[in-house]
């Protein structure tokens, strides 16, 4: 009897059902999906493990911990959102793809072996890719294509790794692996394409913002998270991740600020929220594991929210770029106010999921003494305020009226853009409720005097920078512009491949084309034509000297040269070949 | 573009209730200021002891970040729109 099935079949196998079904039947299977899996879920102790014997190799397709809770929850309340968003927007692909997808993100989070973990971790690849596809436009299909490149890449080093590592340890189970060999190396590398880590980012910036308007909301939740939880489970406390995090906290908010695509703003600020993830990761310690764990989970509900509020605002106004937005707040008032409430989150303003996640984060760097980190840590907050917590909503709500009068959106997306915003302020308000599912046991107090005071300082100051950049005229005007990022390596660096390879390797061709076959093998066989009659001529010219006059000799010359062109030697001059021929035998 | 609404007066049309939101701006960021003394901290960093640090720290990354954003990224990695077609 099976009182329990794993959330990854309950999505994966029910996603197949969906294209049958039709009307309000269908939404309402595809809404009880995640709720029935949820169910399960809470149903089910920690530490259950389900162990299969399969080829010799123990298989744990199933595994309950703390860590893994915290990412199945969240990845349950996405979807369950996520539908919910794209109800109004009718293609099975979507529905199916994202469903997949999800159901992929939770094989990866509930999975205790290598190969269970790999399998799913490659099906999220292959599922995200429909997202992207599914807006059928050339641009996402070029886009969808480069995903796929980069992912096949990175599935490839992590293959890579964990057979080397299965070999080094003769063990299949996941769990903590650290950095110790050229296995673990490829591993790390492999985990962190999908982190986005910094120079190996752009597949998201440049993909996410091609995708579809619901298909956005789920990538924005499963790829980069499921990495977090990946490295978070394999390498807790590795000191490299705490640089790494804080480039990726660092770098691209300047990309932000001067990016027109206000998708591709989301998708830098995500790579961003990432990186107070990879250093709470690298921090290893109890607070700073909680606080990546954590901040994981109030990213992807705020983070989902702005794409969400996006995409309402793409499904009415079909328009992304901020030159083309502004003043909506008149016509969609919910959604501007939904999207205030994300974009206030992912600045951490108090009472907001964004302060009590990204603050465990801070304090674990100031326990840990790091100085050079808290501060970058601090410059980020900063500087997320300035591009997604401002510049998102002022862009597009409010600042210069672009002039759309449209519908406010959908009510099933204000629903799922409602439904986020309420945990958004939930959880502010009451932290106890994310904390008492985080792995480790919280001690933490968010809300003291000096720490709200300082979150607010901080962030009004911010705003007071914004506001006066804005007014003197020195904020960077938006322009109709793309920006370049590293992905110009393999973009243009594909095309330059094929330049170098037409010109060098083309031009090779011809020039031993008429060297070679035009001028060398032409003279070859001229010279092997003319070679025997010349020498001929050489040998017998001694001879001919005394005994022809020179009309006589010209004639002869051409006879000579006609015969060794033809092959017709006169028998006597073979016959003294030869027999210098056996001379030569003899003698030597 | 329908015209549903385009008559209707909404709230940031009227001049005066922006001047407003940034009234309210400044009188937070002076009475943020003014709190702090009235604050006991825990610090883990001495500068965190500096009066307004963090207050000038945002001010002054917000403006660096846009400045280098501005002078030094955008001219290096602007490009046409249509650069990679």
């Amino acid at each position: 009897m099976i009182d329990f099935i794993p959330p990854a079949f309950i999505y994966i196998l029910g996603a197949l059902l969906v294209p049958l079904l039709r009307g309000r039947v269908k939404f309402a299977y595809m809404l009880s999906l995640p709720i029935v899996s949820f169910f399960f879920l809470i149903s089910v102790q920690v530490g259950t493990a389900w162990e299969v014997n399969f080829l010799g190799f123990d298989l744990m397709p199933f595994k309950v911990d703390r860590l893994s809770l915290v990412f199945g929850y969240i990845f349950h309340l996405i979807s369950l959102v996520g539908i919910i968003y794209t109800l109004s927007i009718k293609s099975d692909l979507e529905y199916v793809a994202g469903l997949v997808y999800a159901g992929s993100a939770l094989g990866v989070v509930f999975a205790g072996d290598l190969f269970t973990f790999f399998v799913f971790w490659e099906m999220l690849t292959v599922s995200a890719l429909w997202l992207i596809w599914a807006k059928r436009t050339k641009a996402s299909q070029a886009a969808g294509f480069r995903y796929l490149m980069v992912h096949v890449f990175g599935g490839l080093v992590l293959l890579a790794g964990i057979i080397m590592y299965i070999s080094e340890q003769k063990s299949i189970s996941l769990g903590f692996i650290g950095l110790h060999s050229p296995a673990t190396y490829l591993i790390f590398i492999g985990m962190g394409i999908n982190a986005a880590w910094p120079l190996l980012h752009t597949w998201l910036t440049d993909a996410y913002p091609e995708s579809t308007v619901g298909g956005a909301v789920f990538l924005s939740a499963f790829t980069t998270k499921t990495a977090v939880y990946a490295l978070a489970r394999t390498f807790p406390g590795t000191e490299p991740l705490i640089w790494i995090g804080a480039v990726m906290t660092a770098f691209p908010i300047f990309f932000a600020v001067i990016e027109n695509d206000m998708r591709r703003v989301l998708s830098y600020s995500l790579i961003n929220q990432v990186g107070f993830m990879m250093v709470g990761i690298g921090i290893g310690t109890e607070l700073s594991i909680n606080g990546a764990a954590a901040h994981a989970f109030a990213h992807i509900l705020y983070k989902s929210l702005l794409f969400m509020s996006m995409g309402a605002v793409i499904f009415r106004t079909g328009k992304i770029n901020a030159t083309d937005l502004g003043g909506l707040y008149k016509s969609m008032p919910w959604t501007a106010l939904f999207c205030s409430i994300g974009a206030a989150s992912i600045s951490a303003f108090p009472l907001t999921s964004g302060f009590v996640s990204k603050s465990m984060v801070l304090d674990a760097a100031a326990h840990g003494h790091m100085s050079i980190i808290w501060l970058t840590l601090l410059f980020a907050s900063a500087g997320v305020f300035h591009h997604s917590g401002i510049k998102i909503p002022f862009f597009a709500f409010f600042g210069h009226d672009a002039g759309h009068r449209v519908k406010e959106a959908p009510p099933s997306m204000l629903i799922a853009m409602g439904i986020a915003a309420f945990f958004c302020i939930f959880l502010g308000v009451y932290p106890k409720f994310l904390y008492s599912i985080l792995p480790y046991p919280v001690d933490f107090v968010p809300y003291t005097a000096p720490h709200v005071l300082a979150q607010l300082q901080l962030l009004m100051f911010s705003a007071l920078a914004f506001t006066l950049l804005l007014l003197s005229g020195i904020y960077p005007s938006e322009i109709r512009a793309i920006n370049l990022d590293v992905d110009l390596v393999y973009r243009k660096g594909g095309r330059l491949f094929y330049r170098v390879m037409d010109k060098g390797l083309n031009a090779f061709n011809r020039t031993v084309e008429q060297v070679f076959v035009g001028k060398f093998l032409v003279a070859f066989a001229k010279f092997v034509r003319e070679l025997p009659a010349k020498l001929l001529a050489k040998i017998c010219w001694p001879f001919w000297q005394s005994a022809f006059d020179a009309a006589d000799k010209k004639t002869i010359t051409e006879n000579l040269l006609k015969r060794a062109q033809s092959g017709f030697y006169p028998i006597s001059i073979m016959g003294f070949f030869a027999i210098i021929y056996f001379g030569l035998l003899y003698l030597l | 573009m329908s015209t549903e609404n385009s008559d209707k007066k909404h709230i940031f049309d009227n001049p005066a209730n922006v001047r407003n939101v940034l009234y309210g701006l400044f009188g937070a960021l002076v009475f943020l200021l003014a709190l702090e003394p009235f604050i006991h901290k825990h610090p883990y960093f001495a500068w965190e002891e500096w009066f307004g640090f963090y207050a000038i720290y945002g001010f002054v990354a917000c403006v660096l970040l846009v400045l280098a954003a501005k002078y030094i990224l955008r001219p290096f990695v602007k490009r046409e729109e249509d650069y990679y077609d």
